[in-house]
């Protein structure tokens, strides 16, 4: 049974617009999947309506075996919770939103602080427990919305940008807890605006731009659509100006071993039809023929290349998984 | 059916809970409820205190007895306005998203911050009653009317809670909720909180005479400053539950209202 499918799911806003336009998704039980897109994309309505936050005006969406329409309450015992920009209220401590979390999913209170002591040690903030969560830094916070979102041990956990705006070792503190808790069984359904994020995590990424789904299958088959991993190299300049001959032959060479591609500030491209396996063939036939190599770089396809070939642009904030401040200092 | 029940219980006490902690830890929200009302009390008592003198004023101990009410009422209007900002900075930050995708009613989530609002108002009325002892008010209904004041001002500031949250609903803001502070002040000065009706002049002594919060104001004032008066009561408890049912009645659309926009 899927963790996650949906049929046409369409949500129209007043206006006539359509943040999400006939969405079709099926994410497998145990799945990490990860929903990119850009700002403005349709990817945090798609989760908003797949929580129960927010009613579809078309199609339907089963979420845990119930459906989001007919039985949003059952969803809800299902599914865990990080909403983009963590919710959390700064005047609380960390043992307190725990605690409430419990109660708001029918436990007993014992429960609630025994089950508050064992999540934030499994998110290292024991230390910060009793601080108000005012004090904790961005990282802290999203650890603490994780743990929050754990307290009833979901079947499904849906994470909104879990790192935005997050330093790299934080963000590697939340990847770390997020392949953790998918090899104990939780499917993920994971909204990044990184890129690899995507590629490090999700077993299969969903690509919705203008509220359609315009691409989805893992990041491999993906980068594989857009084209094989290319070689790019420079030869040693030579003294006596014999560089064009030098080029050419160079050139000839390299076609014995892909497609060529036309060569950019010097640099020659050749796609490679085996992929890795022929640099070492090349580098040889090139060292053979006398001509001294520079500069070689492998450059595969990225899911950037996906993202440009499916939408035609650049994703935002892609190129810097780091940008972004992060306020607070890291502490406890 | 009854599990259920019990745990959304728990939950309006939890919400309760933090409610009244966030009240204790944000002044900007505890200040209007005591502060403000404590500030008024002591200035109206010692610079108007010759009004009980005046031709047609009634006959209470002091100014002060006859003030304590009226410090009461103002004291839940304005709890019930902090809990509306309360509310609708919870919905600014979201903080509510994360209580609407939990398995409980929506409704208690709204009754846990009513009843937040209840419990200091509770706690307002012990206060402004303390400060009467021990400026040497005699509580004339006694030890029942003590009782009976503390009870009431909760019921009053859970209605008046109720219009708080029924605003911070339906505006999402807390700059608006914010807003509505100064229409307190109107209504209290356009109902018989500070100066009986019968002093006023017209149209204001009309409009203070049927002021649904002149009679919560009188069903307050009447066990302290001469007992029970079953009639006064009556018409306290009934405009307590009119002006709760009509906050609730909005509350309920405005959450409605959001549920549909996907807010």
């Amino acid at each position: 049974m899927a963790a996650i499918s949906t049929e046409e799911l369409a949500r129209e806003f007043e206006g006539g617009i359509k943040a999400v336009d006939g969405v079709e998704l099926e994410v497998a039980e145990g799945e990490i999947y990860g929903f990119l897109g850009p700002n403005g994309a349709g990817k945090t309505t798609t989760v908003r309506m797949l929580v129960t936050l927010l009613q579809p005006t078309g199609g339907r969406a089963v979420v845990a075996g119930h459906d989001v329409m007919e039985d949003p309450a059952a969803v809800r015992r299902r599914i865990g919770v990080a909403l983009q920009e963590a919710a959390l209220d700064p005047l609380m401590t960390g043992r307190e939103l725990i605690q409430l979390q419990a109660t708001l999913h029918a436990m007993p209170r014992s429960k609630g602080r025994e089950l508050s002591d064992a999540l934030l040690e499994r998110v290292g903030l024991t230390q910060a427990a009793d601080r108000r969560v005012g004090t904790y830094s961005g990282g802290m916070r999203r650890r603490l919305d994780l743990a929050s979102a754990l307290v009833h041990s979901p079947s499904v956990l849906f994470l909104d940008e879990p790192t935005t705006g997050l330093d790299p070792v934080s963000r590697q503190a939340i990847w770390e807890e997020v392949e953790r808790l998918n090899g104990e069984g939780t499917t993920v359904f994971l909204t990044t605006q990184y890129l690899e994020e995507a590629d490090q995590l999700a077993d299969r990424v969903g690509i919705i731009t203008s509220g359609k789904l315009v691409a989805e299958g893992t990041p491999a088959a993906l980068k594989a659509e857009v084209g094989r991993p290319h070689l790019e190299l420079s030869l040693v300049q030579d003294a006596l100006g014999q560089d064009r001959d030098a080029h050419a032959h160079a050139e000839q060479i390299l076609a014995r071993f892909g497609k060529a591609m036309p060569s950019r500030d010097g640099l020659l491209m050749v796609e490679l039809e085996r992929g890795a396996a022929e640099v070492g063939p090349i580098v040889r036939a090139l060292d053979e023929a006398g001509l001294a190599v520079e500069s070689l770089d492998l450059v595969r396809p990225t899911l950037d290349d996906v993202f440009v070939a499916k939408t035609g642009q650049h994703l935002e904030g892609s190129e810097d998984p780091a940008a972004g401040p992060e306020p607070g200092a890291e502490a406890g | 059916m009854i599990e259920r029940l019990a745990a959304n219980a728990r939950v309006v006490g939890a919400l309760g809970r933090r409610s009244i902690r966030q009240t204790a830890r944000r002044p900007q929200l505890a200040a209007p409820l005591i502060v403000f009302p404590t500030l008024l009390l002591a200035i109206q008592t010692g610079g108007a205190g010759r009004a009980v003198d005046l031709p047609g004023f009634p006959e209470v101990q002091s100014f002060l007895a006859f003030m304590l009410a009226g410090a009461m009422v103002q004291s839940v209007m304005l709890a019930g306005n902090s809990g509306g900002i309360a509310l609708a900075i919870d919905l600014e930050m979201g903080f509510t998203d994360r209580l609407f995708a939990a398995p409980i009613s929506r409704f208690a989530i709204v009754l846990g911050r009513l009843a937040g609002t209840a419990a200091l108002g509770g706690l307002t009325a012990v206060w402004f009653l303390a400060i009467g002892i021990v400026f040497g008010v005699t509580i004339e209904g006694g030890p029942l009317a003590v009782v009976w004041i503390v009870l009431l001002v909760s019921a009053a500031a859970l209605a008046f809670g109720g219009i708080g949250a029924a605003i911070a609903l339906r505006s999402g803001k807390a700059s608006v909720v914010q807003g509505l502070f100064p229409i307190v002040f109107v209504i209290l000065f356009l109902s018989t909180a500070f100066f009986p009706a019968n002093l006023m002049i017209e149209p204001a002594a009309t409009v203070a005479e049927y002021n649904p919060l002149s009679f919560i104001v009188e069903g307050l004032r009447e066990p302290i400053v001469a007992g029970f008066n079953g009639e006064d009561e009556l018409a306290a408890v009934a405009s307590v539950l009119g002006i709760g049912a009509v906050g609730l009645t909005l509350s309920a659309a405005a959450m409605r209202g959001r549920a549909r926009r996907g807010q």
